[in-house]
């Protein structure tokens, strides 16, 4: 019987097993080749391949280590962890030393005792000795094992040579380098190798010069080094230790919860002393993440008490007038008889809301529910219309279900990875190293993207094919690999034959083997060269587990829906989907764009993907709230905003969302903002759209509420309240509190009766309950009757629809057209340490890699231009013109620039357009027409940019009563 | 890392790069061809040069610290051009039991740099070796290619004092 492993502890080194393994072989324990033995006279059966480190920790026979940690493999370079095995000669390394049939090992006796003082002697020798006034008393394992081995004096005395005079690095903004406590394990260099995949640091020199090196013996900042604080976690000293616990001291208890800003959902644990978080360190435990983070999650979690949250409800008359600091009382009712009013005057659908991918589930349920019940209309969208909409439309089209295929562990089973428009490593980098680290394991990639993404080239890590092409033109190229495949007979017949429809399937082989599609036809449009394309389609079509993995460079495009289709086509093709190690896996952006959808933010379907005209469904949903729902679909959020500025749309609630700087084409967001009556915006900051609301509700972050997350693989995680609300209520209650001043009776008090709530109402949720997912940790949905442990992998033996439904999927070239005036397309994306409109990561340390967005240019388009390094450019489009700082880079190829979109004084929405996505709407932010140009000396700033700033500065200013106020 | 623009320190740094990328195309078809290089270019050169190590990180898909890591193992390899004069402080047991710790001190404080670094004037890279056999004579240093026993601290910073003039003039 293999135990199950205890997330807080550490077994040393890592279990032999593969994740998947390990939950199957909890299942059943079959196929598991396991050894037996004793140690220290206790008998325990492992797993084939386990340390007897590993093996005697599962005894909790804690053998002494320093050197080994379960999250890397075993280095055997300290020598302390010996033991004594019967028929062998010497002190085996334990944590090297796999366990093996009939093994009797002892791991505690005067000998070794001896042994390991001496070793501990000789660290110590070279430490300094000032643990009391140490940031790394009480959770240093230096200390703990001189305490294990009894060391009482140190005979060699200090004054020889050492380090003690070594000097700090305090270069990173979140942690600290303190060589004169380093014990040289390497633990941190094996964890920046193996676990992060960034190979930052190194052993420099030899012997006892040898020391760690960030770089080429540089400071953390100027190396390589991505924050991650995989090494900070491994080191088991004070060498590496976060400011904040420096600062603050060591935390007194600790809550499980889940990030809040990327689709990867990491489970962490928020380190408390009282109410202050003094750190977060990922969780063991948390299956999306296994025991990793990044620099947003570890690091940049400080914006929740940052001073410019806004704790106290305001109104005001105007967006010309000083805003008020009233009750939550006062806020309810002012903003109820507001909305009331414009419905009596504009009828009942000139209100609505629009939900946030940021919120908890139990959240977004409840605005979607105060919309159809207390406004009495579909008016309800989510920004997921702005990123994954197509996600949603397309794989429900072709395999049933609106969501991704795999879990996360599922990587660890390909073969052949395709990565098309997403950039894992800075979007999603929990999942970006794991996937690294499957690639250093010998899966093979193909990149799909107009830039050079880190994957395509970086230490350890090489694409075989990298498909740069032009924006817009993702169907084409998508079409050409189906061509291909077919055309060389490479596909699965059998599983089309059994699996898939085959009217649909005959229907759509007649077009995909049209010539139009051939790779010959689709190089003049996508720049693909044919036999690139033609090497790629074949790898990804060979034999074993080709998955892909895809993002907004998918979806934000005109022709998304089409593209997400296509992708679904060549997996249900080729077989690649139903187990583990294939797939069609949208990376998601925002923490919950999974679950604000599953909770039926759009205003044509209710939750769980049901259309709001069928009678059934909503006759449940209307039995259950006691109220009539309005059989007719809602606005989108562009309808709302079209609506808004023809007059016939007036009012607005805006749930953590920032639509002013998110959505495309900020002029007319703008105008139609300024349009409405009443505009309620509840945010933890006063954001660039609540600088045209009347009514701000202040929002909780996630730290000050309860509720639950669902990640990119479907997974459900709870999310823990650690510290009181500042404006105290969370924001779920805020949402009640403004149903019930509407006269739509609700009443809950704790998330939990939502939950049960939403499991009533939602079949795919059935089962899921607060009391399974303090169980069980998390929970990836579908999960009811039917499949009673949820469903890491889908549509195994049936489609959720039934059969896979292949949908032709024809290239319409997008209407952006470059021409003499915009000869260039420029497209957007994210980087690593900020996180999307920024309103969190800007207000952290997080700034010091990212302060401004910046143009990348190819050096033949910058030449045309005179354009170098450093210059302000203008970018000027078909909408408008903003200026920002250029870079010359050969990342992107000839013709297209890039910038992220982070920071809103860029302004980079201003030219971005009003086209979408045919079937849902989905902006179309990757592909703008645009012209670059060298300013003018003085023109630092656009028309607009300066307009914002002033607009900006008085609307902060207008905020500022007595609580001083700076954006 | 403030870098000299001056047209010689920008052509100068070219033809270093010229050398390392040869050194580069040459060997990294071989398996395991990182020593080659490095080897090639510390034969070429004289010495590994730090800013160009990113193009040997790059070329063979490394990172730049896994790079330097290799380098700073090899005493063989150094990482910036040599003086014109190599003074060696053996460190090794016989020489630090007769005080050969004073001497490395005195001449470390004189020449104003650490082991394996170089003066700013480019005149002298101080070394440390670990035994030079000639424990007999304990403490020992190599001034280039001669070796001196018996050293003082004073002795050692004459013997540098005489170099200096020896070279000025
Ligand atoms: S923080 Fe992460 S990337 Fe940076 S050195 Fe540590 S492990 Fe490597
Ligand atoms: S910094 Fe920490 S983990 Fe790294 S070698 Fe030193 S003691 Fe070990
Ligand atoms: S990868 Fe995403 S979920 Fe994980 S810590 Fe980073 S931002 Fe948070
Ligand atoms: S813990 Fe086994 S050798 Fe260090
Ligand atoms: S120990 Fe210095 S010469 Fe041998």
């Amino acid at each position: 019987m293999i135990k199950v492993e205890n997330p807080n502890k550490d077994y040393g080194t890592p279990s032999p097993l593969s994740f998947q393994d390990l939950l199957d072989g909890l299942d059943s324990n079959q196929d598991i080749e396991t050894v037996s033995g004793t140690i220290d006279g206790q008998s325990v059966t492992v797993p084939k391949g386990t340390s007897v480190m590993r093996a005697a920790a599962t005894l909790d026979v804690n053998i002494p280590k320093l050197c080994a940690t379960d999250s890397i493999e075993a280095f055997g370079s300290c020598r302390i962890c010996l033991v004594a095995i019967e028929g062998r000669r010497g002190f085996p390394a334990s944590c090297t030393t796999p366990f093996e049939e009939g093994m009797n090992v002892t791991t505690q006796n005067s000998e070794i005792a001896e042994l390991r003082r001496n070793v501990m002697e000789l660290y110590i020798s070279d430490h300094p000795l000032d643990c009391l006034t140490c940031s790394a008393n009480g959770d240093c394992e230096l200390q703990d094992m001189a305490g294990a081995v009894g060391l009482r004096d140190v005979r060699y005395g200090y004054e020889g040579e050492n380090h003690l005079d070594a000097v700090k690095d305090e270069s990173n903004p979140y942690f600290t380098f303190d060589p004169s406590k380093c014990i040289t394990c390497s633990r941190c260099v094996r964890a920046c190798e193996e676990t992060q995949g960034t190979f930052a640091l190194t052993i420099e020199g030899r012997g006892f010069d040898s020391k760690v090196s960030a770089g080429q013996s540089e400071d953390f900042i100027d190396s390589e080094c991505v924050s991650c604080g995989a090494c900070v976690q491994a080191c088991p000293t004070a060498t590496l230790t976060e400011k904040s616990i420096i600062e603050a001291g060591q935390p007194e208890h600790s809550k499980i919860t889940t990030c809040a800003y990327c689709g990867v959902g990491c489970a962490f644990k928020a380190e408390m002393k009282g109410d202050q978080v003094v750190r977060m360190t990922p969780y063991k435990g948390g299956k999306a993440n296994r025991g990793h983070s990044c620099v947003k999650g570890r690091f940049a979690f400080g914006y929740a008490t940052h001073r410019n949250r806004i704790t106290s409800p305001m109104i005001r008359d105007s967006i010309e007038d000083q805003w008020k600091e009233v009750s939550w009382e006062e806020a309810f009712s002012f903003a109820a008889s507001q909305l009331r009013g414009i419905q009596e005057k504009y009828g009942t659908k000139s209100i609505g809301g629009i939900s946030s991918s940021r919120c908890t589930n139990e959240e977004v349920w409840l605005v979607q529910k105060m919309v159809r019940a207390g406004f009495g209309n579909n008016n309800i969208d989510t920004c997921a219309r702005v990123c994954h909409s197509p996600t949603g439309y397309g794989l429900k089209q072709t395999l049933g279900e609106a969501a991704g295929t795999q879990d996360f562990d599922s990587v660890e089973e390909s073969d052949v990875i395709m990565v098309m428009g997403a950039n894992p490593t800075d979007a999603h980098p929990v999942f970006g190293s794991r996937m690294k680290k499957r690639l250093r394991d010998g899966a093979r990639l193909i990149v799909v993207d107009p830039r050079r993404i880190d994957l395509v080239k970086s230490p350890h890590i090489q694409a075989e094919h990298h498909l740069k092409l032009m924006p817009g033109t993702n169907v084409s190229f998508i079409n050409a690999m189906a061509h291909v495949i077919v055309r060389d007979k490479l596909f699965d017949a059998d599983f089309v034959a059994e699996r898939c429809e085959g009217e649909a399937f005959d229907e759509w082989m007649a077009f995909i083997r049209d010539e139009m599609n051939s790779p010959e036809n689709s190089e003049a449009i996508t720049g693909i060269p044919a036999a690139d394309l033609i090497a790629a389609a074949r790898l990804y079509a060979q034999e074993g587990n080709s998955a892909i993995y895809y993002g907004l460079g998918v979806t934000e495009h005109s022709q998304g829906s089409t593209t997400v289709m296509g992708i679904a086509n060549l997996a249900m093709l080729t077989g690649n989907i139903g187990r583990r190690g294939v797939g069609v896996n949208p990376l998601r952006g925002q923490n919950n764009v999974q679950g604000s959808c599953d909770m039926g933010s759009f205003p044509h379907e209710l939750p769980g993907y049901r259309p709001v005209t069928d009678d059934e469904v909503r006759g449940t949903f209307e039995q259950a709230w006691g109220v009539e729902i309005d059989p007719e679909p809602g606005y989108r959020i562009n309808n709302m905003l079209d609506a808004a500025c023809a007059g016939l749309y007036k009012g607005l609630y805006v749930q953590g969302e920032d639509i002013a700087q998110s959505d495309p084409n900020t002029h007319h967001v703008e105008e139609a903002l300024n349009n409405l009556e009443c505009l309620i915006v509840q945010d933890l900051f006063l954001n660039e759209t609540a600088k045209f609301a009347t009514v701000f509700l202040p929002g909780s972050s996630f730290l000050e509420k309860n509720g639950t997350f669902t990640n990119a693989e479907r997974r459900i995680s709870p999310v823990r309240k650690v510290m009181p609300p500042l404006a105290g209520l969370e924001d779920w209650e805020v949402t009640m509190g403004l149903c019930n001043a509407l006269g739509f009776e609700m009443n809950y008090s704790h998330p939990r009766e939502i939950m049960a709530e939403i499991a009533s109402l939602t079949p795919t949720f059935a089962n899921v309950t607060y009391e399974r997912l303090d169980a069980e940790d998390s929970i990836q949905w579908p999960c009811n009757d039917e499949t009673p442990d949820g469903t890491p992998i889908m549509h195994i033996d049936d489609f959720v629809r039934g059969k896979g439904l292949f949908k032709v999927t024809e290239y319409v070239a997008t209407d952006e057209k470059i021409t003499k005036r915009f000869p260039l397309i420029l497209t957007t994306g994210r980087i690593l340490s900020q996180y999307n409109v920024g309103a969190q990561t800007r207000r952290t340390e997080n700034n010091t890699w990212h302060d401004q967005d910046i143009l990348e240019i190819h050096p033949s388009d910058a030449l045309d231009r005179g354009i170098v390094d450093g210059d302000r450019v203008k970018i000027q489009s078909r909408s408008g013109e903003t200026h920002l700082n250029a870079i010359v880079t050969e990342r992107v190829q000839p013709s297209v620039v890039y910038t992220t979109f982070h920071h809103p004084e860029s302004g980079a929405n201003v030219i971005t357009t009003d086209n979408s996505d045919w079937a849902t709407n989905c902006p179309e932010y990757k592909v703008t027409a645009v012209q670059i140009s060298k300013v003018i000396a003085d023109q630092e700033q656009s028309d607009w940019q300066r307009q914002y700033e002033t607009f900006s500065d008085k609307q902060v200013e207008l905020a500022s009563s007595d609580t001083e106020q700076t954006a | 890392m403030s870098r000299d623009t001056s047209q010689e320190a920008v052509l100068e740094r070219a033809s270093l790069r010229a050398s390392v990328l040869d050194a580069i195309a040459a060997n990294k078809h071989l398996k395991g061809s990182l020593l080659p290089i490095l080897h090639d270019i510390q034969n070429s050169l004289g010495h590994i040069p730090s800013e160009h190590v990113v193009d040997i990180a790059e070329a063979l898909n490394l990172s730049r610290a896994e790079v330097h890591g290799v380098i700073s193992f090899y005493h063989s390899f150094t990482t910036s051009p040599h003086g014109k004069t190599v003074v060696e402080v053996c460190r090794a047991e016989s020489c630090q039991a007769k005080g050969g710790r004073l001497v490395e001190a005195a001449v470390k404080a004189k020449l104003g740099v650490d082991f394996k670094q170089t003066t700013d004037d480019g005149e002298f890279t101080l070394e440390d070796v670990y035994c030079l056999g000639n424990c007999a004579c304990s403490p020992s240093i190599r001034v280039g290619a001669d070796i001196y026993g018996r050293v003082t601290p004073e002795s050692a910073l004459q013997l540098i004092d005489t170099l200096k003039t020896a070279d000025a003039s």
